[in-house]
Parts: C-alpha cells; structure tokens; sequence
C-alpha cells in the first residue's frame, strides 16, 4: 500500500497553509472598520516586534532605540509627501536605508556597552533624537508633518474611506519581514547571533567577528523597523516627534516581543494578538473613566505576566506541550506495564 | 562672571537633588542588580503626597518630606514584595520590564486621581525667599532642598560604610548565598534596600513641590536622568552616583545657558555617549 502516514510536520504545514489562504480573506468578513483597525494594527505591531525581535531576541541586545529607526522610517515617507509633494517610496526607501546608517554608527560604540549600560545607552539616543526633531526646523520640529489631501490608490498608498487595501500592504510587509527573519534564523548568520547571544567570548573564540554580526543584525533590524514606520506614518496621516520617537514607542517593541517570547520566530505574532486588542479594546471600553484606566489596567496586566511567565507565551506555549506530552507518556507506560502483566 | 556662577549654582543645586535620585537607583541596582524604572514615579507620587499634604492640612515641605519618604519606603518595599522578588531568578531585564508596568500603573493612577493639571504649594515658609551673596542669588527653596539631599546621599553612604546593617547589605550585594550562610536574611535586606531607594526619591520629591510643579508626567525626566547618573558614576557606586549627577545638573545649567535651553538635555545624553564610549563601566566603575 502506498498510503503515506500522515506525520506531524505535514500537519504543521497544512494547518500552514490554510492560515495563508484564510488570512487575505478577512476583511471580506470582517466589515466591522474597527475590527479592521485591530487586525491592522496587530499586524503592524507583530512586523515591527519581528524587526526588534532580530537584534533584541536572536542576538540577545536588548535596545530601546528602535523607536529612533522607526521614527527615521516615517519621517522619511512623511517628508516626501508633505515637504516635497511626491509619492512616498523612494521616501521609504530613503528613510529606511537612512535608518540602517544611523543604526551602524550609534550602533558601533553602543555595543561595547553590556546589559544594563546598553539599555541605558539606547534611552540616551531615544531621547537626543526626539529632541533634535522637536526643534529641526526641516523637518517641522514639535508641529509635526500634517498630510495634505492627495489622490487615493496604491501609487500614494493612502486611502480615506476604506481600511482593506492597508490591510493587505501591512499583510505583505508582515510575511516579508517575518520570511526574512526565517531566513536568517536558519542561515549560518542565525547561528552566528545565537553564538553571540548565547557568549560573546566563545563566539570570538572560534572566528565570529561579533562586532560585525551585531552590527549586521542591527542595520537589518532598523531598516525593517524604518519600513514599519512608514507605514505606520501613512495609516495615520500625520507624525509627530513624540508620536514615534518617544521611549514609550521603543517600550512598545520591547514589551509585545518578551511578552510573546524574545528569539522566537512567533512570539512578537503572540504578544501583539494578546497585547494589541487588550490595549485597543480597554481604550475603547474603559478610556472614558477620567482617562488612564485603560492604561492601569494593561500595566497591571504586563506586571503580572513578566513576573508569572519571564519566557512570555512561547514559554507558556512549551511548558503546556511539555505537560501533554508527559501525560502522554504515562500512560503509554501505564499500558506497557498493563500489557506486561 | 557674576552670570557664570549664577549658571554655576544653579547647576549646583539642581545637580544635589538629581545626586538623591540617582543614589537611590544606584543602591538599588549595586545591591540587587535591578533597574527600577518606576523610580521617577515614585518621585511622583512623594511630590503628591507633599503637595496634598500641603494643600489640604496645610504641613509645608519642611516637614513633610518625613511622610514622602516614609510612604517611599513602603511603598518601595511593597514593589519588592510583590514584584521584584519573583523576578529576581528570571531574565535579566524582567525585572525592568516588570517596574515599567509598574511605572505605568502609578502614573496613570495619579492621572485618573488628580488630572493632568500642573500644581504647585503656594505661602510655603520658604516660598519666594532668598539669600544674596553680593550679586550671586541663592533662591532658599532650593537650596534647602539641595543641601538635604547632599546631607541625607552622606547619610545613607555612612548607614552603607559604617553600620553593621550596611555590612550585612555590602555582604549580600557581594554574595547572596554566602551572606544567607552567615545568617543575614537577604530577602528583608533586599526589601529594607529597595525601601531605603524608595525612601530617597520619597524624600527628594517631598521637599521640591515648593518650587517645582507636580504633575503625572514630573518623574520621566528625572528617571532617566537618575539612569545616566548612575550609570555615568558607575556600577552601585554612590560616590560615583553623587559626583556623575552633580556634574549633569552643571552640564545642564550651562548647557541651557550657553547653547540653548532646548538642547540642554541634548547635551547632557550626548556627553553620556562620549564618556561611556570611553569608559563603558562609567567614570568610577570596575
């Protein structure tokens, strides 16, 4: 007989592959434009934890200066719109390999630092750099960019009265960001990251550069985070110094991917599903008590899970596979020793 | 000239209270190896604490601060008992991301409570009072202020290198297993120290709501600040600490005066980079 057993990786990549089909079909169910406004921002958030996820999870160097690159992005796309009046790729382009610029050289003296000086080290830049653009006349300092009104359509990736079409650009942008983080999760660079995480001083040892590797990881996550933000900049209309390069945008990076599970290729996927309707839904349902609520109660919520589950929902995920699995043994034993007897 | 020692002593007295911040993250962090980031709010919610006690029972800052620092102290020792003890064995940054939620928490809190407004204590003894010096001004609110966080940063220094509790909290910062072997109890230690950071930026905001605006957002800049103090003067150590934030309220005094106001904390985080670039475990750091 030729039929095959159906083994468990075929499963994984039929299940796979019927996400894939199911997911551009959404919004033709979903027609509820706040639901679309959810399920975008979830994806939008899972790409940009995903570009953190390269340098903060894979290489295990904690930044909080990713809101510096995702800023970079949108100013980019935002100036080439507002300021020059065009369409915004080759502003995207620009501000995305601007951000990998400046990711390379803030980048080569913050790498020297370890632990909680680099941490410290990335506030500083967060901050010099929202305040450079606070005052930098070019770039409308603390006005912000206000987007004119321009023709809709793919060409100026903007669009006033529906939310599908941004569903599907940030649907490309998510697989592509997270394929190229496949990618290099299972290329020779990927080892390389792992090797550094794991101990710098070992990786040296045997040939890495690791300044060089770091450095790699850092200018690919930026110019992925840059992409994101001009992104971002175009669902929103509008940027401001405070709205994108502020430590609380770099929190927001940082807390989705741990709360997922840093250095796995779907924990920031995890962490945004769980963190992004709870914040968009508390702000929906509770915003209107005096303001703030909606806020105390997501803070309640990441105390309790970084101090219930430090490895986040992968963590949570693997220990309930770990559980199963050793229900299942037992009673495998249960019934050799039955059969024994 | 006379300008540039105004800017000197206004750096000066700025640069104490940011000492008092810092040393109280410094503490902390040497003992434990914790970064509190719910330290500014905790300098927020000591400033309300005065404030209303101020405003509705009419006790000035004086005496006030005793009941800031006291409920830091709890309050400090709350956070570690609920919060940092169980993130003590986990990832290096849990505890980090745990005292953000908590930051979150507290702020928006007092932003529920007390609204965004600015407040500040008006008709306190000290309000408005100066001391002239030829032509040099010395404004008394801060300089109370300023000279009690030097006092109480000397204080808590002396407590750490002279104390047999600040030996027995040297001991567990060196070695918790082997300080729990001589019989210290390093769990009350560790609460008694994140208390004693507590108490610091308790008594820190107590005193400052006399000249300095209360509001929910007052404590971000302080926070960082207090981070690049301490890690400016290097890892727990509080001289280091003390002489890093002195030096930063100075940049900033003349930074603000001589560049820009705008591009004064520029400044500042900009000189971090360049000193840490050079010393990347801080100027007194090992």
């Amino acid at each position: 007989m030729n039929i095959t057993k159906f083994k468990k990786k075929d499963v994984y990549w039929y299940l796979f592959i019927i996400v894939l089909i199911i997911i551009p079909l959404v919004p033709f169910v979903v027609n509820n434009s706040f639901l679309q406004h959810v399920l975008i921002l979830i994806l939008l958030f899972a790409s940009m934890s995903q570009s953190w996820n390269i340098i903060g999870g894979y290489a295990g160097q904690v930044s909080f200066g990713h809101s510096v690159f995702f800023g970079i992005g949108a100013y980019g796309a935002g100036m080439a719109v507002v300021k020059y009046g065009i369409v915004p790729w080759p502003g995207i382009l620009i501000g995305a390999f601007t951000a990998s610029i400046v990711a390379v050289i803030i980048g080569y003296p913050c790498f020297k630092l370890k632990g909680h000086y680099f941490a410290i080290a990335t506030f500083a830049i967060v901050e010099i750099f929202n305040r450079l653009f606070m005052v930098w006349y070019w770039v409308e300092g603390a006005l912000g960019l206000d987007y004119p009104l321009v023709e809709v359509g793919w060409k100026n990736f903007i669009w006033y009265n529906t939310k599908i079409p941004y569903y599907y650009g940030v649907l490309i942008l998510f697989i592509v960001i997270f394929g190229i983080v496949r990618w290099i999760e299972k290329n020779r660079f990927g080892y390389y990251l792992a090797a550094v995480r794991e101990d710098q001083e070992a990786a040296e040892s045997i040939g890495i550069n690791s300044t060089m590797v770091k450095l790699a990881a850092m200018a690919i996550s930026a110019f992925l985070a840059a992409l994101c933000g001009a992104f971002f900049v175009q669902y929103n209309f509008r940027v401001d110094p405070p709205m994108v390069m502020s430590l609380s945008m770099s929190m927001t990076f940082v807390l989705i991917t741990i709360l997922g599970g840093a250095g796995t290729i779907l924990g920031p996927l995890m962490g945004a599903l769980i963190l992004i309707p709870l914040q968009e839904y508390s702000r929906a349902l509770w915003g209107g008590f005096g303001g703030g609520m909606d806020l105390i109660i997501f803070g309640i919520i990441i105390v309790v899970v970084v101090v219930r589950q430090p490895r986040g929902i992968m963590g949570i995920i693997s220990e309930l596979k770990n559980h199963f699995q050793k229900i299942k043994k037992s009673d495998f034993n249960l019934k050799k020793t039955e059969g024994g007897e | 000239m006379t300008m540039f020692f105004q800017v000197a002593i206004d750096g000066l007295l700025m640069g104490m209270v940011y000492a008092l911040v810092a040393s109280g993250l410094s503490l902390i962090w040497g003992v434990m190896d914790v970064i509190n980031f719910a330290h500014g709010e905790f300098l927020m919610v000591a400033m309300y604490v005065s404030y209303w006690l101020g405003f509705l029972m009419k006790v000035d800052p004086i005496i006030s601060w005793v009941a800031s620092g006291a409920f830091c102290f709890i309050l400090g020792a709350i956070t570690y008992r609920l919060i940092i003890r169980q993130c003590l064995g986990g990832p290096a940054l849990s505890a980090l991301l745990a005292t953000f939620g908590l930051s979150m928490i507290l702020k928006n809190i007092c932003l529920n409570r007390f609204s965004p407004n600015y407040r500040i204590l008006t008709g306190t003894l000290l309000d408005g009072k100066k001391i002239l010096l030829g032509d040099l001004i010395f404004p008394l609110p801060q300089l109370v202020t300023g000279l009690s966080a030097l006092a109480i940063v000397f204080i808590i220094f002396y407590i750490i290198k002279r104390t047999r509790l600040g030996w027995a909290i040297q001991a567990t910062a060196m070695d918790k297993e082997a300080a729990e072997l001589m019989g210290i109890k390093t769990d009350w230690i560790f609460a008694f120290v994140f208390g004693l950071g507590g108490a610091c930026v308790g008594i820190a905001g107590g005193l400052m709501p006399s000249y300095l605006a209360v509001h929910p957002e007052v404590g971000g800049l302080f926070s960082l600040i207090a981070f690049i103090a301490v890690a400016m003067g290097g890892f727990g150590s509080i001289p280091g600490a003390l002489l890093a934030a002195i030096f930063i309220g100075l940049i900033e005094a003349f930074g603000g005066f001589y560049v820009a106001p705008v591009f004064k904390y520029v400044v500042v985080f900009g000189l971090y980079i360049a000193v840490v670039m050079f010393r990347p475990k801080g100027l007194f750091g090992w």
